[in-house]
């Protein structure tokens, strides 16, 4: 019994972990929809890029501090993906989607599936399509748990696990004091609240979405570093899935809502995890996109999400 | 054209077909200079155009987005696989009925994908535009993901050893059944419905019409013609993988009817035939050795060009090439 109950545990840790990268991810998801309401498909693939950046220029970085890997170097590259992503994000929205602010949706829509197609393609063809894999920047190892912990410290908890999840906590609060008590943040609620009068009291739109898809697209950029330190294989089709499973996310929070996208992301993690280790494996991603529709028939507007009536 | 003689032009068009067909003894006719390569890409194209057109139906004329389609055309093309595989010879062992279970199993293969259709568009019933397409690629997934599952369908492996019963007349003759049935339904008074729904569906609402009802028919038509092409796609390749309908296939037909143009049956064709060459022009152009490298490596990922095409119309012929949907404008 007590050993079932140590896998079960043993599941979720592994489940969190996962879920804290998919909460990164569909914190983008979310605030882009929040001032544009469109779902930007080309995120997952900000994600991918970010975990690039940091296999070209992690090896570099890391000189910079020691030899071998180091958690200042580890930092300085996490902070060089955010950065640069966030360029990306900023730059994509410039060409892509700012043209296209007057036209329908479905137009816009179909350019982000574009953008998307674009970037996993180029990037087989820029970086290769086979499997890299990414540098060591952190040195990975199992925490070791007391004996006299008992029967817990049969548990393996990784320090990338912790990691991982430390570090997704911080984004989260640096997120959620940006947008409360910044400026910009409170720019940013206002446009999702109401575009037109958000735009009368002389807020200047334009910035305020590039803003936010800098910083959507920052934290997709540290995703991609944080997985890459726990899973070191990356490849330009790792965005695909990761950005579809942050999505769902997104909608199972509740899309436009920053907590409900922290709390969707989790219980994804949780719900694979425990697919995977109870179920099968093969079925993890049907589940997912179940998981999607059960919440869209029964309830669209997610757990946290608030219902917007639709103005005729 | 009026409606009856359009029917009896397309009727007669078919007949033809069909007397030819059975004159020769089931025989393809024989056109010299076309070698299996060739037989190949025309083939496709007759596959590509009945999932065009009917996905146009869904996306062009009713105003939806589906970004599943392949999920369809997987079902469709496992389902008349099961049947040929295990029924093949249950009626004799003459061409005569060998072709007849073929052609059970294609309708069995649009039913299944029908009924799929089915199980899609009852959620589409709530949900727009982004959700949609979302759900609709979802969908995709369960569907290779069952398959994949399913050990009587060769799970992993793939499902191969069908007959080749898909032939040249079979592919165009069904593409032009599609290519009628899409036209004259949109055309009829009923089918004015999907337009309805597609311009403006609140007001269409209003006017008493039931938006539910077609976009659960757009859906379970779209999936059923997907599902006929999945079926002549499976006995002509005679080998079928659940990766070979994921979503980048789903991709391929979106492009088509984008490029084509949504809501525009012609168009939609045009672009189907263009889209099923270029790939093969791509493939010459990158075997092209004075070419510089890079060139032909891009010339090598079609999806690089898909994506910037998909891009660049947006932004400036949202409409496609013969499109009758005005993208150019929000709606207020």
């Amino acid at each position: 019994m007590a050993d079932k109950l140590l896998e079960l545990l043993q599941q979720l840790i592994n489940g969190l972990s996962q879920g804290a990268i998919y909460a990164l991810i569909a914190l983008g998801y979310t605030m882009v929809f929040g001032v544009l309401r469109f779902i930007n498909f080309a995120h997952g693939d900000v994600y991918m890029l970010g975990a690039f950046v940091g296999f070209y220029l992690g090896p570099k970085a890391l000189r910079l501090f020691s030899e071998g890997p180091s958690y200042p170097g580890a930092a300085l590259v996490l902070l060089l993906a955010m950065a640069l992503c966030a360029i990306i994000g900023i730059v994509i929205e410039r060409l892509c989607y700012r043209p296209l602010r007057e036209r329908p949706k479905l137009t816009v829509l179909i350019t982000a599936i574009g953008v998307s197609l674009f970037l996993e393609n180029a990037g087989q063809y820029v970086f290769g399509a086979d499997p890299k894999s990414f540098p060591e920047v952190i040195t990975d190892r199992a925490l070791e748990i007391p004996e006299s912990w008992g029967k817990i410290s049969g548990l393996t908890i990784t320090v990338s696990q912790v990691l991982v999840f430390g570090v997704t906590l911080f984004l989260m609060f640096a997120l959620s004091h940006i947008v409360r008590k910044t400026k910009l943040g409170m720019a940013m609620r206002a446009l999702s609240f109401n575009p037109v009068a958000a735009q009368l009291m002389g807020i200047n739109i334009d910035v305020v979405i590039s803003f936010t898809f800098g910083l959507g697209s920052a934290l997709a950029g540290a995703a991609g570093i944080l997985t890459s330190i726990q899973q070191p294989s990356i490849d330009p089709l790792m965005g695909v899935n990761a950005g579809l499973k942050a999505f769902v996310a997104a909608v199972l929070g509740g899309i436009g809502n920053l907590q409900g996208a922290a709390l969707g992301g989790l219980l994804i993690g949780l719900v694979e995890a425990l697919v995977v280790g109870y179920v099968n494996p093969t079925y993890r991603d049907p589940i997912v996109f179940g998981v999607l529709i059960l919440i869209l028939l029964f309830k669209p507007t997610g757990l946290l999400g608030a219902s917007e009536r639709e103005k005729v | 054209m009026a409606a009856r003689s359009k029917l009896y032009l397309f009727l007669a068009v078919l007949a033809a077909m069909i007397a030819s067909h059975v004159l020769s003894g089931g025989a393809e006719p024989q056109i010299p200079a076309l070698n299996s390569y060739y037989y190949d890409v025309l083939i496709g194209i007759g596959i590509n155009i009945i999932l065009a057109v009917g996905l146009n139906l869904v996306n062009g004329y009713t105003g939806q987005f589906s970004l599943g389609h392949a999920g369809f055309m997987a079902a469709g093309a496992y389902a008349s696989s099961w049947l040929t595989l295990s029924y093949g010879y249950a009626l004799g062992t003459s061409g005569f009925a060998t072709t007849t279970i073929f052609l059970l199993a294609l309708l069995m293969g649009g039913v299944i994908a029908a009924l799929a259709g089915l199980v899609v568009g009852v959620p589409s019933l709530r949900l727009k535009g982004d959700y949609l397409a979302i759900v609709t690629l979802g969908f995709n997934e369960i569907i290779k993901g069952v398959i994949q599952n399913c050990d009587a369908l060769g799970a992993q492996r793939g499902l191969g050893g069908m007959v080749q019963h898909t032939t040249f007349f079979w592919t165009f003759a069904l593409a032009a059944v599609t290519v009628y049935v899409v036209v004259s339904l949109v055309d009829s008074t009923y089918g004015r419905g999907f337009l309805a729904v597609r311009d403006d569906e609140i007001a269409a609402e209003a006017m008493g019409i039931n938006t539910t009802k077609y976009k659960v028919m757009a859906f379970v038509l779209g999936a059923f013609f997907a599902g006929i092409a999945g079926g002549l796609y499976a006995h002509f390749k005679q080998f079928i993988h659940p990766e070979g309908f994921n979503f980048m296939k789903s991709v391929d037909v979106v492009v088509m009817v984008i490029l084509g143009g949504m809501g525009s049956t012609a168009g939609v064709c045009v672009a189907a035939v263009l889209l099923t060459i270029l790939p093969e022009l791509l493939r010459y152009v990158a075997r092209i050795e004075a070419l510089p490298e890079w060139l032909r490596h891009i010339a090598e990922n079609r999806m690089i060009i898909y994506s910037l095409l998909l891009i660049i119309l947006m932004l400036t012929r949202p409409q496609g090439l013969f499109g009758a949907v005005n993208l150019k404008k929000k709606k207020a």
